[in-house]
């Protein structure tokens, strides 16, 4: 098999599972906290230190379990958060939980700490002391069936569906042969698909889930006006959300579906997985997702150690807690922007190379990730986190057969 | 995805598509094969975008990656480019910016 040279290790955490990283996240959990946990993170630029947070005033359960994942995430080794004092969130019971996975934690709370100055410096304080602590992690050694790899695609153009997207679909086949858990996502992008989509589920139980899963994202859409569809991506060449969604669609590969999941939602085996994104209920918040990073977020509560991002446009975009390796689908962006991508799928498209082949070099940076090597947007210090109101129910007893 | 024998612009995804994919912007002029009966592009189409492997009538559903991406608006002959103005969705209007830069249908 490929890549058995590449000998990975990582970061034992007390639930059993492994990171590939260990950042310290300074969460703010209001934006009125946000200053504060900012001015704390850029104090320790080029450090493994990440700020992420929920800016609402409003208590929200979606949030609250994103939140909770977010600063339990096998990558993360410590948590700081930030509160202004009177907001909603319950910061006593993320704090209790952070603690019980025995994770170095602490809750600044600005109004009683004497104000933004104040904070800050005992943030600070707190993160260097972290940072020492953290860096006694135990490491054992990771086999690529402990990874959970997430895929999503941003900036596209047609050029996606043609090449990153499937070659991104052959790595992911690779990943689900290895044993490793494959999250793809984007029911929004999969409008028209709900058959096709079905027919690969590994009992018909979950076939019909997935099936429902796309009506609702279609409803959904239909409610909110628009489908997922940019200007940029008419300029590129696509027509329709069908047309998309064959793109978005295509970088599942092609093994069997092994189980629906929502946000916060960790597999527990490996195998092939859909991550619902579209909340539940009537439309109540705005649009399911307000843009890429929302979605890398959601991969990430899954447990993504990292993210296969696909674009033909060309996103610069990374992420908090987890690397996202970009897989540039267009080679005239590829050229353009070069710094900003870390696999170069246009080579298909230029008849240079195999879908098959540039699968097999998505698999090997991904395993180069995994062993600690930065990917661009990481040593780019890309750490994009965005997160807002949703309300999900939980998932129903068929979404992951036994 | 295979080599292509016929054409070094043009690229079939499946073998189910009535659709092919520019891989190489056409200028007007280029000429190429489609279905072994060669064409003139009049127009200038970038990569990505999608032309006619066939006759296509109104109505007719367009495949692309084997799987429907829409329906017909029109007439479109072989070769000729195919998007917003002869191509709909058969879930949901496409919006996006005209030429003016306005936002719509």
């Amino acid at each position: 098999m490929l890549s058995s040279a590449t000998k990975l290790e990582g970061y034992v955490r007390s639930d059993g599972r492994k990171g590939i990283r260990n950042c310290v996240v300074v969460a703010y959990l209001v934006e009125c906290a946000h200053h504060v946990a900012r001015e704390i993170a850029e104090s320790f630029k080029g450090e493994p230190v990440h700020l992420i947070g929920f800016g609402g005033c409003y208590p929200n359960a979606y949030a609250d379990r994103m939140m909770n994942r977010l600063c339990t995430h096998p990558n993360v080794g410590a948590a700081l958060l930030l509160s202004l004092g009177c907001e909603s969130f319950n910061r006593h019971k993320l704090a209790e939980n952070i603690a019980t996975t025995g994770r170095p934690v602490h809750t600044i709370v600005i109004q009683q700490t004497g104000g933004t100055k104040k904070s800050i410096d005992a943030g600070v304080d707190w993160i260097r002391q972290a940072l020492k602590e953290t860096a006694q992690v135990p490491r054992a050694p990771l086999k690529v069936n402990e990874l959970v790899v997430g895929t999503i695609c941003g900036g596209s153009d047609a050029t996606s569906g043609i090449s990153a997207n499937p070659a991104v679909g052959r790595a992911f086949d690779l990943l689900v042969q290895e044993g490793a858990a494959a999250i793809f996502e984007e029911t929004g992008e999969m409008i028209g698909l709900g058959d096709v989509m079905a027919s690969r589920a590994v009992t018909p139980e979950l076939g019909h889930e997935l099936r429902l899963s796309v009506d609702k994202a279609a409803y959904y859409y239909r409610q909110m006006g628009h489908a997922s569809f940019a200007p940029g991506n008419a300029e590129g060449g696509l027509t329709t959300i069908e047309e998309k969604s064959i793109g978005a669609y295509c970088k599942s590969g092609d093994s069997p579906i092994s189980g629906l999941i929502k946000p916060g939602d960790i597999p527990r085996k490996g195998g092939l997985y859909l991550l619902d994104v579209v909340p539940d209920g009537a439309p109540r918040f705005g649009f399911p997702n307000i843009n890429d990073n929302a979605e890398i977020a959601e991969l990430i509560a899954c447990g993504s150690h990292v993210i296969l991002f696909t674009t033909g446009r060309g996103s610069v975009v990374g992420s908090a807690i987890s690397p996202v390796i970009k897989v540039c689908a267009n080679p005239e962006t590829y050229d353009r922007m070069r710094d900003d991508m870390d696999v170069n799928a246009g080579k298909i498209l230029r008849l240079e190379a195999s879908v098959d082949e540039v699968g097999e070099e998505i698999y090997q940076k991904l395993l180069d990730v995994a062993s600690g090597v930065q990917s661009c947007s990481e040593s780019l210090g890309h750490q994009e986190f965005v997160l807002t109101y949703k309300s999900f129910e939980p998932i129903g007893p068929h979404c992951l057969p036994a | 995805m295979k080599k292509q024998p016929t054409s070094r612009k043009l690229l079939r995804i499946h073998k189910d598509d009535n659709v092919l994919i520019v891989v190489n912007t056409v200028q007007p002029g280029d000429k190429d094969l489609v279905e072994d009966r060669e064409i003139v592009f009049t127009q200038r189409i970038a990569i990505g975008h999608k032309v006619a492997a066939r006759m296509i009538r109104r109505g007719e559903k367009l495949y692309k990656c084997g799987v429907p991406i829409g329906s017909a608006k029109e007439d479109i002959l072989a070769g000729a480019h195919i998007h917003l103005h002869n191509l709909q969705s058969d879930y949901i209007e496409t919006y996006t910016l005209d030429k003016d830069r306005v936002y719509a249908k």
